[in-house]
């Protein structure tokens, strides 16, 4: 394997405006509705069955909801997972505050505390999917398509993975913003910090 | 007592997020852990919590939990024995 | 494909503000870990190992009057600083810095009428690189208590693949009333200073640190070669390990297979061994399935307490130490072992040829990373 290998990007996923858009098809729309409720309707009418999804925080949620639709037809277990956002957890860490706030009403909730780490989301998805493969959770204030491509070429052509699962998955306070694509050595869309920004604008 | 354990129920479908289950579906001495409700480590970590929040119990030992958590009987049980609240 | 190496190590930890200072304490079994009763609003005693905070503001005082940085700033700030100061080069695009947190400024969030943006890591990481004037943008890494020496690896992998020739990594977390509640609503602390590996053992001990290095493909005065990593998840549970070691056990394998070594040339591995009862077991494990078990190993923990974000790089500072003076340092807190397998752990400190040595960590969400070092002859 050389450093130089050219890979592809072989599937997109947007989550965004109460919207899931799969390889440019819209899969599934609502009016507007906060996180939570968006999330669950989205859930039921993916036809998951999954418990737990309701024990993950809004962070997980949105991924997972993001890999689900990347990974509903994917054989590769071999499949690492790079991820990044603006906000890491501080959506769920908030929450997390306010249970140790006050003195005197002080119960700091374990399952809250849990989701104040942003490689969690990753965790449940590795879990769902029983990837165990390669995983990092990178903070930037933007998606930042040149670091993305450049890792994700470098765990594939290293032989540190075969494909890799790449997301940026942002949430804060009801705003979230998700686009996730994989990447593989064979596909027609070439994977680059161009073709990156160019779907990520679309 | 009865009371109590419907309390419970609900507390633990609101405060363990068990999206898809009625108060209808838990039986009084189903296994909370393992096979029947399939709650786990957190689960168990967050029903300490509730005991000392919700009825004023601070287990001085974690590890009683196992005991404690078998079923709704079980901790029903225990909470009105050792409640503060 | 480039060799890459590690050639400026430094750290600011309870232990002291150089590694020098911290190697000292370490061979005098001096430990970073006392009693502390006002680290929460409850006021409940914990051990922990804090920095202080009057040597903190006068070594931070000695280098900068600026009195706007955060208190984890100024620490990551003195723990690069030594290191920045004898590059040479010019601090271009082809030098990369890299910081690994997992809470960064958190504490941030307890001032109520704060703005949230001084909680976000990468205003964190701006804070540090405007300091020192770097001009790539900062890449923030934030994976559990894998993130510090996760941050060797992909610094390691960033300049194999040809992005950069040179990286600053530097690591830290701060002990916070958010880390110490929400360790203690897992029931994960223990009363007492931790004891990795040990039957008695009971549950973490929290610490806070920074530490810094500074990664590159020049070897000259390279302090150690990073041959070979792996960073594989359990796929098991977003807070318990895997029973089998899983991960641990497919990223050194991993590492491994890259470094083109095998367990018998391995001469010592600092482990995580947080000292609760499911790690440093799984750990024991995860050796076991590799023939690693009678390679002498460690935990710093006991010296530093867990710290988080920090632990990975910092340990492996040490660890670097353990190289160059051919030193395995005792496991502090260690008596009697606590785990089903048998394992090597160090219980006194004392001298080893060292050529390799294997760093390992594991964190919440099933993380796991392993990163092989060779002695630089």
């Amino acid at each position: 394997m050389t450093l130089e290998n050219q890979n592809y990007i072989t599937a997109i996923c947007s989550i965004r405006n109460n919207e899931i858009i799969l390889d440019g098809k819209l899969v599934f729309k609502t009016e507007t509705l906060d996180f939570s409720d968006f999330s669950k309707k989205a859930y039921q009418h993916l036809g998951i069955s999954y418990p737990k999804f309701f024990k993950m925080d809004n962070l997980s949620k949105l991924a997972f909801l993001g890999a689900e639709m990347l990974l509903q037809n994917e054989q590769e277990s071999d499949m690492a997972l790079v991820f990044a956002n603006r906000s890491s957890s501080l959506d769920t860490d908030v929450k997390y505050q306010k249970s140790i706030a006050d003195t005197a009403n002080y119960f700091p909730s374990p399952a809250v505390f849990v989701y104040t780490l942003p490689n969690i989301c990753i965790g449940e998805i590795s879990i769902r999917h029983q990837l165990k493969s390669e995983n990092s959770f990178f903070i930037f204030d933007a998606f930042n398509p040149q670091l993305m491509a450049n890792y994700a070429d470098v765990l594939i052509n290293t032989g540190k993975a075969t494909k890799v699962l790449c997301g940026w998955t942002e949430i804060f306070n009801e705003e979230y913003n998700a686009f996730l694509y994989l990447v593989a050595a064979e596909g027609t869309l070439t994977h680059n910090k161009h073709s990156l920004e160019t779907a990520y604008n679309e | 007592m009865e009371a109590l354990k419907q309390e419970l129920k609900g507390k633990i479908i609101e405060v363990l997020n068990l999206e898809d289950i009625t108060v209808a579906d838990i039986n009084d001495d189903d296994a909370l852990f393992g096979d029947g409700l399939g709650l786990d480590s957190i689960d168990a970590l967050e029903l300490i919590v509730m005991l000392d929040k919700d009825y004023g119990i601070k287990l001085t030992d974690p590890k009683d939990g196992k005991n404690i958590f078998k079923s709704i009987e079980t901790m029903a049980a225990y909470i009105a024995a050792n409640r503060t609240k | 494909m480039n060799e890459v190496f590690i050639t400026g190590t430094n750290c600011i930890t309870p232990l002291g503000f150089d590694v020098t200072t911290n190697i000292d304490n370490i061979v005098n079994g001096v430990s970073g870990i006392r009693q502390h009763q006002h680290l929460t609003k409850m006021g409940l005693p914990f051990y922990a190992a804090a920095v202080d905070n009057a040597e903190l503001d006068k070594a931070f005082a000695a280098i900068s009057s600026e009195s706007s940085y955060s208190r984890l700033e100024k620490m990551m700030i003195l723990a690069l600083s030594p290191i920045v100061r004898t590059f040479q080069k010019p601090l271009n695009d082809k030098t990369a810095f890299i910081l690994s947190t997992t809470k960064g400024n958190i504490a941030a969030l307890e001032n109520t009428d704060g703005h949230i943006e001084s909680a976000h890591l990468s205003q964190l990481a701006k804070n540090v690189a405007a300091f020192f004037q770097f001009s790539a943008e900062p890449i923030v890494i934030s994976n559990a208590c894998v993130s510090g020496v996760l941050a060797i690896s992909v610094a390691k992998r960033l300049i194999q693949s040809g992005m950069y020739e040179n990286a600053f990594v530097v690591a830290g977390d701060e002990l916070t009333e958010f880390v110490l509640s929400g360790f203690s609503s897992f029931q994960a602390m223990s009363d007492e200073p931790c004891k990795p590996y040990s039957k008695n053992r009971k549950g973490v001990t929290l610490g806070e640190a920074t530490a810094a290095v500074l990664v590159t493909s020049n070897c000259e005065n390279a302090k150690a070669k990073i041959i070979g990593d792996g960073s594989i998840n359990d796929a098991n549970h977003i807070s318990g390990p895997s029973r089998t070691g899983e991960g641990l056990f497919r990223s050194i394998e991993s590492a491994m297979k890259e470094a083109k070594i095998g367990p018998q040339q391995i001469d010592y591995i600092s482990a995580h061994g947080t000292a609760t009862p499911f790690n440093d077991e799984m750990e024991a494990v995860a050796l076991n399935r590799l023939h690693l078990q009678n390679v002498p190993m460690n935990s710093l923990k006991g010296f530093y307490g867990h710290t988080l974000g920090a632990s990975g790089l910092l340990e492996t500072v040490i660890g670097i130490e353990s190289l160059l003076q051919n030193k395995l340092f005792q496991s502090l807190g260690y008596d009697e072992s606590g785990v089903s397998q048998s394992i090597n752990v160090i219980e006194k400190t004392s001298e080893k040829n060292i050529q390799y040595f294997l760093k390992t960590a594991s964190g919440f969400g099933g993380c796991n990373t392993a990163v092989i070092f060779e002695k630089v002859n």
